[in-house]
């Protein structure tokens, strides 16, 4: 396998103005005969497909929800970044470019972010011509807030919903392609496998998840926008269908798989509280501003926070971070929370929390401003653990958000399958190491409607020659035979457990070994873990129900048994990569104050993988990021 | 906190053709800090244990934002909460040895697909007669072009907070989904993007609503009162006269 | 415009205006009604008079045709979306707890109005018919005309108790009818502003109350000023 990630030549600012005034065309009357599947309809699936379909292709749309407009890009609370300096505080492309960079512990391709920033602010304008809502000054204009620790404002936003809104922006776009017959809409379609004829991307299969049938579909050109894998982890703020098979099934097709360790895990998650737990929810960062977060000095101290004098609280960010105290960067405040858990200072009745206080903004700002500024999130936290947060500390943990690793793509956002595309979180081309806030919205949209319409015209251009490829050919009759042979062994394995507890046991392993700190033993133990459970798991997984009706705990197997296998990989990933940077944290390369040791002579490089087989080890190949523009510094918050 | 135990009488439909009936289920070993959807979580791997098929239900994002949980609680849609949907509802609003009724949302328009999981593409089919401004990616002039006030905006965002769940028209006792309809034609009728297209879209919404079979408004306010994100009835009333007067002028 | 004509929204229109167009007819047969008030012979002879002036006024006649009008566009158009929403809805639901989230009335106007479609019959009945088509007592005037005597056609009906109770009981109805129905139809034609939207509800629910309570008053009076 050879990674060409076909960065055009030129100057950074350059290349993207370039390549898009040299890129070949398809005519319209070529456009109308080529067929383009695009898997997946959040905000990067839903922009695509509905530009896509503007210009002229004819698409099919699949979505696992009831809807497109469910995708979990409706989650995203914060914003989303652009590059319009409407503040006039100094914003600029460049400086979005750097900070995305930096952001992302140098372990990103500096091309794509750059064209990323640079197609920002358009995204803006589109979004605003559709009627997304969003906040405005009393002038009438785009207001925006500061996001994540950068010094300008640069995050539009629409109140708590900005990914909603979004989404749903994306979604009416969609709606309207479909009315006009330019998108064939499939909900409650899974993908389960991707069809390969003469080595390139030609269709898929899906089934149905209410009849169960499996039905072929041929497209020149697959794209996949089925977002990221938190669910690995079992706990985690995706949503409950959030699943790695369409990224999956395409790794075990021949597409590279990038830098699966990479996972962003967010400070300020409710705690989990207790065994039937089903999935986390996240609190804004926002809160940190004017909360502070301490521990009990004594170990097992279970006073109710009321009754712990302030001379025996441990501010440990603000003791540790003198510079940053309690809003030092994502990764760092996650790391130091589970470290005092760890040592036994853990609150709550798992011990597995931390005290987020707002005792002392009370006290300085007044009750009104607290609510005025936080009131929704309270109320939200308040809903969800009957606690007031107004009288009483939040507990809180951190938890699985976002994923930074996934398919690798070249420039074009082509995988190394020719014809197949992956775009939004599915990819791994942005956000390196870790992902600033609000910036998933952006890349998500960015890719949509402003990337992957431009570079897919590249590949179809030279493929306007090709027929309709019939879906009675042999390649779609194996893949489709593969899929439903792994239904039938699942429901006919009468096993005593459910899919429900494998998950479960999985999600605390990847949890434990390749969460927030990891270290070459544990690593190594997990893979015969994983191995070992997965075994199990084919052996005596248990699945009721039939494959005629909507059977949920069938579709579930089928993505619990992908997660198995990404679980493996993402823990010799880890193991690969000796150093710490971003959300990948190595206990044996930490300074000597704790703190994360990149090792940029060693490992400036996208870690990518090849699949081999399931029980052969896969076969690692770098694409090495050579920065040019920014140099790699150290980070700092102390 | 505490153990917790209640009787469930859940509605169970092998498929659409299928007839139905309630079956009454026992669980125990809960606590008041998980939400609704958990303890349906433990009711089903309760019932893999006894080899019988877990409960078919949508859920997805269960932080009360993507619509997709549906399920009518004692005779209310979302169940007792205002403004809370059932994956938000949490079960310390539940005594020990409640008896609990779970139906699926009830309409012409969302038939059942199995057991609480109904059809909701109506509402998909809703939109794309016209529920979207028709702007070409690419074609959008800057942001900033166009200011609209921040009260209008707010406004707006208001009606576009909707969520697709359907709880209104599973409350409404006329089955009608105005008030999802009008969030939308409201949404878009506030802003000054939405006007070149304004009577086209209310007309042709209106037309699809009555289309896909759902009921007629006749003010009760339930919908608003059961609505999740507690959308105004206010919309109903601008979509009426946005209706009349776009055909009345011609 | 074809669409209009048979969407639902123009249908709900047409029921609120002439909902409201028979809250007007309420207004003027209740002044009519006070008349009843007055005691003794004057009482007697004015009403009576008024009766006829009702029965063969011609503007009174055509308007007469736009009430009736009126009513039967009321049934028949409620009646229609009264079928839609049933179908709209054919599965019910096994528990329902409507009162916590709306009105009993708003959720009962079929069944308010068809006990006022009864009421109407048997009102009809008691004084329409008779005054147009049935035998009727007459008054002698001191001129020497005489004319249909309504005023004692209608004290004696309200001399049974039964009857009396009965007038009441459809007035509560209407009553509860009004409440829900004045709103309903002011928001249905879209004048319900968010600013004046107090102002509607309490105009509404004076509306409701005074109207059915003036109408009810009537026959109470009647019934103990004649015991």
């Amino acid at each position: 396998m050879i990674l060409d990630n076909k960065v055009p030549e030129g100057p950074l600012e350059l290349k993207w103005t370039k390549y898009k005034s040299k890129v070949p065309l398809v005519s319209p009357a070529n456009k109308r005969k080529l067929e383009i599947i695009v898997v997946g309809t959040g905000l990067a699936g839903a922009s695509a497909a509905s530009s896509l379909a503007e210009m002229g292709y004819r698409v099919k749309c699949f979505c696992f929800q009831d809807s497109p407009r469910r995708a979990h890009s409706i989650a995203a609370q914060g914003g989303i970044n652009a590059a319009k300096n409407y503040q006039n505080d100094g914003d600029s492309v460049y400086r979005l470019f750097y900070d995305t960079i930096k952001g992302g512990d140098y372990r990103s391709r500096e091309a794509n972010v750059y064209r990323l920033a640079e197609v920002s602010a358009s995204i803006i304008d589109q979004c605003v011509a559709q009627g997304v809502p969003f906040a405005r000054e009393y002038g009438g204009t785009l207001d925006n807030r500061s996001f994540g620790g950068v010094q300008v404002s640069r995050t539009f936003y629409a109140r708590g919903q900005t990914g909603q809104q979004l989404l749903l922006g994306a979604y009416s776009a969609l709606s309207r392609q479909i009315s006009k017959g330019n998108v064939k809409m499939y909900n409650r379609h899974e993908m389960v496998e991707i069809v390969k004829i003469d080595g390139k991307a030609r269709g898929v299969i899906v089934r149905n998840l209410l009849t169960g049938e499996f039905n072929r579909h041929f497209g020149h050109a697959v794209v996949l926008a089925t977002g990221g894998y938190g669910n690995v982890y079992y706990l985690s703020t995706n949503a409950m269908g959030s699943n790695v098979t369409a990224a999956w099934k395409a790794y075990k097709s021949g597409a590279a798989f990038s830098n699966p360790c990479f996972t962003q895990i967010h400070p300020t998650c409710i705690p989990v509280s207790g065994e039937y737990q089903s999935k986390l929810t996240l609190m804004s960062e926002s809160l940190r501003n004017d909360g502070r977060i301490w521990v009990p000095k004594k170990k097992g101290d279970n006073r109710p926070p009321s009754q712990i004098p302030e001379e025996e609280r441990d501010y440990y960010l603000e003791r540790r971070y003198p510079a940053f105290g309690n809003l030092v960067p994502r990764d760092v405040a996650s790391r130091a929370a589970k470290e005092r858990c760890d040592e036994g200072y853990g609150v709550g009745k798992t011990g597995l929390a931390v005290y987020l206080d707002f005792e002392d903004a009370i006290n300085r700002l007044g009750k009104d401003i607290v609510s005025a500024r936080y009131g929704n999130l309270f109320a939200m936290y308040d809903k969800i653990t009957g606690d007031d947060p107004y009288s009483t500390p939040m507990r809180i943990f951190p938890a699985v958000h976002y994923t930074m690793g996934g398919l690798w793509v070249d420039y074009d956002l082509m995988t190394t399958v020719p014809g197949l595309y992956a775009i939004g979180e599915c990819n791994f081309s942005d956000h390196g190491a870790n992902r600033l806030g609000a910036s998933a919205l952006m890349q998500g949209l960015a890719d949509g409607y402003f990337v992957l319409p431009y570079t897919i015209g590249k590949y179809l251009s030279e493929d306007i020659r090709t027929n309709p490829i019939s879906t009675n050919h042999d390649s779609f009759t194996k893949a489709e035979n593969n899929a439903k042979e792994r239904n039938k062994m699942l429901l006919l394995n009468h096993g005593k457990r459910s899919v429900e507890s494998f998950h479960r046991d999985l999600g605390r392993i990847v949890w434990d070994y390749c969460g927030m700190s990891r270290n070459e033993p544990n690593l190594i133990a997990a893979i015969d873990r994983i191995k070992e459970l997965r075994n199990e798991f084919w052996k005596d997984v248990k699945v009721l129900g039939d494959d005629k009706t909507y059977n949920p705990e069938l579709d579930k197997a089928g993505r619990v048994a992908d997660f198995f296998e990404l679980g493996e990989l993402m823990m010799r990933d880890a193991l690969e990569r000796n150093e710490s940077c971003g959300g990948h944290f190595r206990e044996e390369f930490q300074t000597g104050e704790g703190e994360a040791l990149r090792d940029d002579k060693k490992f400036t490089f996208a870690s990518t993988w090849e699949f081999k087989g399931v029980d052969e080890p896969p076969v690692l190949h770098k694409e090495d990021l050579g920065f040019e523009t920014v140099k790699p510094t150290q980070r700092s918050y102390k | 906190m505490g153990d917790l135990q209640l009787t469930l009488k859940v509605w169970r439909q092998r498929s659409s053709s299928d007839k139905g009936k309630f079956e009454t289920y026992d669980v125990s070993g809960l606590n008041s800090h998980m939400s609704f959807l958990e303890m349906m979580d433990v009711l089903n791997e309760q019932l893999v244990g006894k080899d019988i098929e877990p409960i078919a239900f949508d859920h997805d994002c269960r932080e009360g934002i993507c619509g997709m949980c549906s399920m009518v609680i004692n005779g209310r849609a979302h169940g007792p909460l205002k403004g809370t949907t059932t994956c938000q509802l949490h079960m310390r609003h539940f005594k020990n040895e409640d008896t609990i009724t779970i139906e699926p949302w009830r309409a012409k328009a969302f038939p059942v697909v199995k057991d609480l999981v109904v059809d909701r593409s109506s509402f998909d089919r809703i939109i794309q007669s016209g529920g979207y401004v028709s702007v070409n990616t690419g074609s959008a002039p800057d942001g900033n072009a166009i200011p609209i006030p921040k009260e209008v905006a707010e406004e707006a965002f208001d009606a576009a907070a909707c969520i697709g769940c359907g709880a209104c028209v599973a409350t409404c006792k006329n089955a009608s989904a105005s008030l999802f309809v009008s969030a939308k034609v409201s949404q878009l009728a506030l802003l000054p993007q939405g006007q070149p297209e304004r009577k086209e879209r209310v007309n042709k919404m209106v037309s699809k609503m009555d289309e896909e079979g759902f009921g007629h408004c006749t003010n009760t306010g339930a919908c608003q009162a059961e609505c999740p994100k507690e959308i105004s009835i206010e919309y109903i009333r601008k979509m009426n006269l946005d209706y009349n007067l776009s055909n009345l002028k011609g | 415009m074809n669409n209009y004509l048979t969407s639902t929204i123009f249908r709900k229109v047409l029921a609120s205006l002439s909902g409201l167009f028979l809250v007007t007819f309420l207004v003027g047969h209740l002044v009519g009604n006070l008349q009843l008030f007055i005691p003794g012979v004057q009482g007697q002879t004015q009403f009576n008079k008024y009766a006829l002036f009702m029965t063969t006024n011609p503007v009174v006649q055509a308007l007469s045709i736009i009430t009736y009008s009126a009513i039967l566009l009321h049934i028949f158009i409620t009646l229609f979306l009264v079928i839609q929403s049933r179908r709209a809805r054919p599965v019910g639901y096994a528990v329902s707890n409507g009162n916590d989230s709306s009105g009993w009335s708003s959720r009962n106007m079929a069944i308010l109005g068809t006990v006022l479609l009864f009421f109407l019959v048997i009102h009809l009945k008691s004084f329409w018919y008779k005054m147009h088509f049935g035998e009727m007592p007459y008054q002698y005037l001191s001129d020497g005309t005489k004319i249909k005597d309504l005023y004692q056609v209608t004290t004696s009906a309200f001399q049974n108790p039964f009857y009396t109770f009965f007038y009441v009981f459809c007035m509560g109805a209407l009553s509860l009818h009004l409440k829900h129905g004045v709103e309903s139809a002011i928001q249905t034609v879209g004048l319900r502003i968010p600013s004046y939207e107090k102002l509607f509800k309490y105009a509404a629910i004076a509306v409701a109350f005074s109207i059915p309570a003036i109408f009810a008053s009537i026959p109470v009076y009647l019934y103990f000023t004649n015991i």
